[in-house]
Formats: C-alpha cells, structure tokens, sequence
C-alpha cells in the first residue's frame, strides 16, 4: 500500500474526471474546428468546460485560453511581452517563482529587459510594499507566483492586485497551486493574468489555461490556427479539456471541504512528527499556507537518502520541487528564505491530496520517525 | 493505528543494494540477484561531474532502462566528496611525485563505506557490485576471505584490498565466478540494454587519459612548478614542466636524447627533479608500504611468503612481506622488480607452495611509499 504525499508535484487523476474523459475519448472524435456535427459536439464540450474553468476562477469565459498546462501559460505571457516591447521596458518578479517564469524572465532579461526579482522575507512572504516599490511607469508586467509550489506560502494577492491596479500597472498571477485547494477568485483579485493547471487537483496532465482579461495584450507562443481565437495554435486536447473542466466543477463544489480535510491531515502529520523527531524546522508561513503542504527541514538528514528510503518503505514525497529531481542544486525558494545550502538540502516537502486518509498520515509519521533516526545514527556512526 | 515496525513494502525478501554504474557487469549483477529472488534496490552514484565518462548521469540513466520499473533504482549524489576525497588527492599524489591510484579510494569509501551506510538507512542487509572478485568463507575460524575472480583477465581484486571482515560479510559479488563474455552473454539473453555497451578503461574522471591536463587544472600551481631532469649522480639532463607530468618507469617524453634508454626512475618533489636511469636502476628490490590492511582483520606475526602485485596489471612478484609497527610492511622481493611506483597499491596474495599463477586469495595491502 502506498501512501503518497506528493500532491504539489501531480494528483491522481478523480475517477468522475477518467470517466468523463473516457466517454469524450469513445463518443466525441470531431475537431472543434470541423462544421459538421461531429465537430460541433467537440466544440460544444470544449466550450461546456471553458465555462466551468471560467465560474471556478470567476471571470468570463471569454478570457479563458486553454493551454498545455500552466508552464506554457506562463511562458506565453511573459515572453508575449517581447512582442508587445521589443525587449524593452520593466518586468518585476519575486525571488520564489516557478522555473517556468524565472526562466523565461532570464530570457527576457538578455533581450534588453530590466528584470527585478523581489526578496521575500523568512517565512517566503513578499511585501506589498516592496512590490510596490519596485514598479514605476515603465513596469510593462507583474508576475508572481500566489501559491508557492514548494513552501505552500500564500501571498497577499488581494492587496498587491489592487494595489497595482490602482498604478495602472498589469498583474500575472501564477496560481498553478492554489486553484483547487484555495479560494482563487478574480473578481476579488483583479490579476491581468492567470495561469493554472489541470493535473494539481484531480485533472489530467497537459491541460490547463490561461486567463487574460479583456484589454490585457496576448500573443500566440504556438502558432497554426485559429483555436482559442489564434492565441494558441493546434487541435484543441478535448478529451484533457473536458477533464480540466470537471475536475473545476469537482473543485468549486469541495473547495471548504477540501480545505477542511486537507488542513486536518496535514496537522495531523506535523504534530505526528513533532512529537517522534528532534530539531523539526516548518519552512514558510504557518498561517498564510495552502492547507495541504508541509515543508520540513530536518536537521542534518539530507534530503535525498531521506526521499529515497521512504520510498522504498512506501511514502511518496518530494525533496524540492520535482522539476529539480537529478540534481541537487538546493532549492531557490529555500535559498531566497535566508536557508543555507545545508538547511534547503535537508528538507523535504509533504503535500496530502485526495485519496490520503488518518491511518495513511499515521503511518507516514511513524515511517519517517524512524528513517531520521536511522540517517543520523548512520550519520554519527 | 501505529505501526510498529518499518515494512511498508510487504516483502519478506531479503533487500539488497546494487551499484549499478549504467555498464554492463552491475546491469548484470543486479539481474542475477532479481532472478535469485532478493528484494533490489538499484542506485547510480553519481561521482564525477558531467565532464566523466563514467558514472555521469547518462549513464544513470542507462541504468535506470535496466531497472526498468522491475526494481526500484535511485540516483545517489557524492559529487562533492568524490571532488574532495578522491579528485583532489589525486592532484595532490601526482604533485606529490607519486602515481596515485584513485580507483581504490573510489571503491572502498564511495562503493563500500558510503554505500553500505545508505543500505543500512534502505533497511537492505547488504550491498552488491558487478566486480570480478569473488568472496569466500573459511570454514575453520569463520573469516571471509577475498579472492581473484574466475576471469583472472577481469580481475580486480587489486582495487578491493582495503575491504574489512564487516564489509566482506555483508557484500555480493553476483559476477565472481563468470568470465566477462559469459557475462555479455547473459546480459544479452536477459535483453539488457547495456550488454554492448563498451568498456570504460580510463580513470572515470580522465576520460581522454590526459592526466597532467587535470591535474593543472585542479592545482593551476602545478603550471609554475617546472625542474630539471637529472641522472642517478644528480647531472643536469634537461627541463621538465612538472613532476606531475611523469610516473616512474615512463620512457617517452623525457625529452632529452641519449645513447642509452632512459627510465623515469624516481621523481623528487622537494627539489623538483625528475630522476632518469638505465632499465637496471628501475628495478627495486624491496618496497615501503603504508596504511596496510590486512583482509583477515590482524597483521601476521611472522614475515610471511606472498605474491605481491604492484600496478593494477602486474602479474605479482614472489616476496616476503614483514610487518612493522603502525599499519607498515617491508616488502623484500625475491627479484628486483620494475617500476615500483610511490602512489601505487601493493596488493599480497596468498602464495601456495609449488604453485606458479598469481595467487588466488588477497591477504591485504597498503600504499607504496617507497
């Protein structure tokens, strides 16, 4: 029996959202783009799924842009801004985003743009302030992450969206991990753009959107059609759509419950572990947290042998973001919290999702209880 | 409900480590050890930079395919103490005028002692390698015993001479007993990808065998620390660029001309000078050794009969070794052998009376000083 703790990196998929999914793959084999009856109940699924995405993150459906997930969202937006600039002007970060925006920043940055990255503080929380700060009349974008993907810190989006709206300067909120397990609504947080992902909370892999408000400029990364309004290119993925859009209905109907749930396990496995493991560190900000993610530092045990021997007794976790996994270059969002290389080597993160139930938790805890302290009596021997 | 104990993976099998380098002989070892059912845990380490041949991350993932989701595999990082356990030492040797030998360093710290300690955190009983070597028992006093593999062309023992009791004991050597074509055979029936794959001969981490090249650039000094080149009665032959350039018994690119063949027959690092002879002064009569270990746990009493292997392809001299105090044996060989080199391992071998290979069973070694 496995228990995995690693719903940051993927989720598994809810049986209701394979059932839809299947029933598309078996009964709707038209393009969306075909005029003929097939095409037409391709379409019309599509669309059906673009309105529930839409009533999740409250906006119109007309600013939903489907995508193959929330890295080309955010690639989209951020290097759209060379089209729209030439490579001039002002970008402003934070020191914690997805590899998905720091890289394409990086990108940006050698075309000519000035590119700021925001520290945060040690418990990975950015000030409004500081973001504020940073902008000025030439700041074409704001992007910055609402959920961190490896702490689970919750940013003051709210107030940084109005703020910024407020100077008339526009907003990207990468919320790949917040939707499905925190309220992301846009009409209380007025972001120019959204980017999330199916596969974070029950949907399929490579599905996922992009929100862009009307007036906001988009461009096309993939070009060859007229889908999603010539904004991105290729047969639409319809059967991962349609997944991508249940699995929005699934989350707007559980949002409390989800929140509940997750919350209790997670407590339950950081008191679990406070309880059986000297020296625990809880990485990030104990209020202003996604309910379901522990990040935990334990002290002198790497990482890596700890990620390892779980997994052989059983428990999927994950050491850093899965993105990183092959190398061990101590995660950026820990580096940028004020952790040494040491500290951010020696952590790992916990994630519960769907499926994880108290006996699971209970289990983990005394799993992981007992690998530490095997690694530091191997250590000390 | 609380666990009591740690056994989530619901097998009674015995667990065990393999290191699989991403070659053939471990992608091997770690089949035959599935076929005879134990519980194993595949892990690359992953030593040298991506720069290496070996041991790099495509190789890790060669032996990932091999894994194939039939095993759990695991890549393991020690770059950092490879760098400073191993690469830099080996700098450190040649600036040191010595011919240093990284792959015993390698073997016993990383394969054995770092490996083991993450096999005990896995819960697996032991840690198995795709060495040629194999591992015996005595059946009188209990002792494991290290001895030269089937393939005495494969051999390495002389790389394992530093294996304790407790290592021994709790090692598989699943490829002792084959020949390498029995094991390309095997792997190839197994449909292991790698069963083609070619052999790494160089030292990992030099892989075009350019050695002063890296060791200028770990120890940049090593550029400025040019010296003469002189006979036995110390007359100034020529120039060199670098002790680190030459290892005793060398011939070539000595850069001097002479009506004699010219060895390498010693390199002084203090005065900086590279010491050339005939072939006759090449050959020593007897050596230092340090750092000694000995397989069985306990030096012998009395000088003992061996058959000593100074390079890794050494055929062995007949000698007789005579423990000293602190870890140290006086080698005196029966003949002057060439090209003893500082750096290098003195490997002894048990010497059965009346018998003329290599000897079979590894009694220990230790580090040629002198």
């Amino acid at each position: 029996m496995r228990i995995y703790l690693d719903h940051n990196a993927t989720t598994p998929v809810r049986p209701e959202v394979i059932d839809a999914m299947g029933e598309v793959l078996r009964e709707v084999h038209g393009n969306p783009s075909s005029g003929h009856a097939e095409g037409g109940l391709a379409r019309a699924r599509v669309e059906a799924a673009r309105d529930e995405v839409a009533s999740l993150l409250g906006v119109a459906a007309s600013t939903i842009y489907f995508t193959a997930g929330a890295s080309e969202a955010n690639n989209s937006v951020l290097m759209g801004l060379l089209e729209e600039r030439g490579g001039s002007g002002k970008l402003v970060i934070s020191s914690v985003e997805h590899p998905s925006v720091v890289e394409p920043a990086a990108c940006l940055e050698k075309s000519g743009m000035v590119v700021t990255r925001l520290a945060v503080d040690a418990e990975g929380l950015l000030d409004p302030s500081d973001v504020f700060g940073a902008v000025d009349s030439d700041t074409v974008l704001v992007s910055l992450v609402w959920a961190n993907n490896e702490t689970g810190v919750i940013q003051p989006m709210e107030e940084i969206a109005r703020g910024l709206k407020e100077r008339e300067i526009r907003l990207h909120v990468d919320a790949t991990q917040a939707v499905g397990k925190w309220p992301v609504d846009l009409q209380r947080v007025s972001a120019d753009y959204l980017s999330c992902s199916a596969h974070k909370f029950g949907g399929p892999k490579g599905t996922g959107c992009l929100v862009a408000r009307e007036g906001a400029p988009i461009h096309p990364l993939i070009r060859g059609g007229p889908q999603e309004r010539r904004i991105r290119g290729g047969t639409e993925n319809v059967a991962g759509i349609v997944g991508f859009g249940h699995a929005c209905g699934l989350a707007a109907n559980e949002l409390t419950e989800r929140m509940e749930g997750y919350g209790a396990l997670r407590d339950r496995l950081w008191e679990g572990l406070c309880d059986g493991v000297e020296g625990l560190v809880w990485n990030g900000n104990r209020e202003h947290v996604l309910p379901n993610t522990l990040n935990l530092q334990f002290q002198e045990v790497p990482g890596e042998v700890l990620l390892q021997a779980l997994d052989i007794e059983g428990v999927a976790a994950s050491a850093g973001a899965a993105c990183h996994s092959g190398s061990i270059s101590p995660s950026h969002v820990l580096t940028a919290m004020g952790l040494s290389p040491e500290e951010a080597r020696s952590t790992l993160r916990l994630s519960v999702g769907h499926g994880v139930d108290a006996e699971q938790i209970d289990s983990a805890v005394s799993i992981l209880t007992e690998l530490v302290d095997r690694v530091r009596r191997a250590g000390s021997a | 409900m609380r666990r009591q104990a740690v056994s989530a993976t619901g097998t009674d099998r015995s667990r065990v480590v393999v290191a699989m380098s991403g070659g053939v002989d471990s992608s091997l070892a770690a089949a035959l050890l599935v076929e005879k059912e134990l519980e194993v845990v595949g892990v690359t380490m992953h030593l040298a930079g991506d720069s290496s041949r070996c041991c790099s991350l495509e190789d890790a993932d060669d032996a990932r395919r091999v894994a194939d989701g039939r095993i759990r595999f695991y890549v393991a990082n020690y770059t950092e103490s490879f760098q400073r356990e191993v690469i830099d030492v080996f700098a450190d040797e040649y600036l040191a005028g010595r011919t240093p030998i990284p792959c015993v360093a390698c073997n016993k710290r990383f394969k054995f002692d770092y490996l083991m300690e993450r096999a005990g955190i896995f819960g697996a009983e032991g840690v198995a390698t795709g060495h040629y070597a194999r591992i015996t028992r005595n059946s009188d006093n209990g002792n494991f015993e290290l001895r030269r593999s089937r393939d005495l062309q494969k051999d390495q023992t002389y790389f394992l001479f530093q294996l304790d009791q407790a290592q021994l004991s709790k090692t598989l050597l699943p490829l002792g007993e084959l020949t390498k074509q029995e094991v390309r055979d095997r792997a190839r029936a197994l449909g292991l990808g790698t069963a083609d794959k070619p052999e790494s001969q160089e030292i990992c981490f030099v892989p075009d065998g350019d050695y002063a090249a890296i060791v200028e650039k770990i120890r940049p000094e090593a550029k400025r620390r040019g010296g003469e080149i002189v006979d036995g009665r110390g007359t100034v032959l020529g120039r060199h660029e670098g002790i680190h350039r030459f290892t005793v018994g060398q011939r070539h690119g000595l850069g001097i001309s002479s009506h004699q063949r010219l060895y390498v027959v010693r390199l002084d690092a203090k005065a900086r000078q590279v010491v050339v002879g005939s072939k006759e002064e090449l050959g020593a009569e007897g050596a230092e050794v340090s750092s000694v270990n000995w397989v069985d746990g306990q030096p012998p009493k009395e000088p003992v009969r061996a058959k000593v292997q100074v390079r890794h392809r050494h055929s062995g001299a007949e000698a007789t070794l005579f423990p000293l105090p602190d870890n140290t044996v006086r080698i005196e060989f029966d003949e002057p052998v060439q090209a003893v080199s500082p750096g290098q391992a003195a490997v002894f071998y048990e010497a059965l009376p009346g018998e003329d290979d290599r000897g079979e069973k590894v009694l220990g070694g230790g580090w040629i000083r002198s």
